[in-house]
């Protein structure tokens, strides 16, 4: 059985702001544009294998997660010059203040991949538990989990 | 501690709005470089209207009046007869658009732009090849196309295939009339086929 898949452009047309957005949280500004591309070009390879067209954006933002994960991968196995500070190690005095969201999504990036992915659907993009479970290729008990587990830590740093 | 939601949705609003401008021609160009571009195409001005042109690795598969179909049945009709793998690419569609404009300009009475026909097949594919033959200011009765397609009796299914003519213009299936004279029909509707006669002479 094959499935009709729309125009690969309608799918740019609906979620490229959002997943720019997703890949500027998730990795930072300067490899956001990196991690886009290649979340897209890995889409468009494989999307006439698709078997089902339902699904389209928890399947988008799998390759996406998947990509900033290596992203991040590939930034730890990078020599940091000992003059730059890295971006986590802002001083935690900086958090909490009104001005403070840069540092958010800092802080969002020092969570565990599942957990920085489950926050960022759920309360940026509103996706359902089952949307995430889809995502994250997890049971909807689990995604729930990592949303929960994911908010109770920055809620942690928030309140510092 | 609820704070953590709306600091969210504040941090949310704070990110950018937009990809950078230059991101939807990247990941275009990209897409051609890895050989995943299958369907490129973009809107091209013309006297008779906006049309969608669309081009393959291949040739041009698709031209089509934006005002008589909407493009994104156009767009749908690729999706699914070619491949889903369908990007606008406006740089990508540069050739048909210069040949295009040059033949509305009364610059250009031949397309050299290769044509990708895999969409096609049996009758139809006959019948448009024959139709892609007939030179710039010339007539042909669509029992003479039906004739060199080889069925000189399917008059009738010659009129159907010019129809579904998926390249207007560039395979001139407005240079089809009856015989006797009188237009026929068109896919862009009779008084573009008529402007398109008009432009190249062969209607006063």
């Amino acid at each position: 059985m094959s499935v009709r898949l729309p125009p690969f452009q309608s799918l740019l047309d609906a979620h490229q702001a959002d997943v720019y957005r997703f890949c500027v949280a998730m990795v930072g500004p300067v490899e956001a544009d990196d991690c886009f591309q290649e979340t897209w070009i890995a889409a468009l390879r494989a999307y006439p294998r698709l078997r089902r067209a339902d699904n389209l954006r928890a399947w988008l933002y799998r390759i996406a997660h998947n990509k900033a994960i290596d992203a991040h991968r590939a930034r730890s196995r990078r020599p940091v010059p000992v003059e730059a500070v890295p971006e986590s190690a802002a001083p935690a005095s900086a958090v909490g203040a009104e001005d403070s969201e840069p540092e958010l999504w800092a802080r969002v990036r020092e969570l565990p991949p599942k957990q920085r992915t489950a926050v960022f659907g759920r309360e940026v993009l509103g996706m359902a538990y089952a949307e995430l479970a889809l995502l994250l290729e997890c049971s909807e008990e689990a995604a729930r989990r990592n949303v929960h587990e994911g908010l109770k830590k920055l809620r942690k740093e928030y309140a510092k | 501690m609820n704070d953590i939601d709306s600091a969210l949705r504040r941090a949310a609003r704070r990110l950018p709005e937009q990809p950078p401008a230059a991101a939807d021609r990247k990941l275009a160009e990209r897409a051609a470089a890895d050989g995943l571009l299958d369907v490129a195409y973009a809107s091209v001005d013309s006297p008779l209207g906006p049309l969608v042109v669309a081009t393959t690795p291949r040739g041009l598969v698709r031209v089509a009046y934006a005002e008589r179909e909407s493009q994104d049945e156009v767009l749908e009709d690729l999706a699914a007869r070619v491949s889903p793998r369908v990007l606008e690419a406006p740089a990508r569609v540069d050739e048909p658009r210069r040949e295009l404009d040059e033949y509305f300009a009364g610059r250009r009475t031949r397309f050299d732009l290769p044509i990708n026909w895999s969409s096609l097949h049996g009758f139809t594919l006959k019948v448009l090849r024959e139709t892609a033959r007939i030179d710039f200011g010339e007539l042909r009765s669509y029992a003479e196309v039906a004739s060199a397609a080889g069925s000189p009796r399917a008059v009738r299914a010659a009129g159907n295939a010019l129809g579904a003519n998926p390249m207007p213009v560039v395979v001139p299936c407005h240079r089809v009339v009856r015989t006797g004279g009188a237009l026929g029909g068109y896919t862009g509707g009779l008084e573009r086929k008529e402007f398109l006669l008009r432009l190249e002479g062969a209607l006063l």
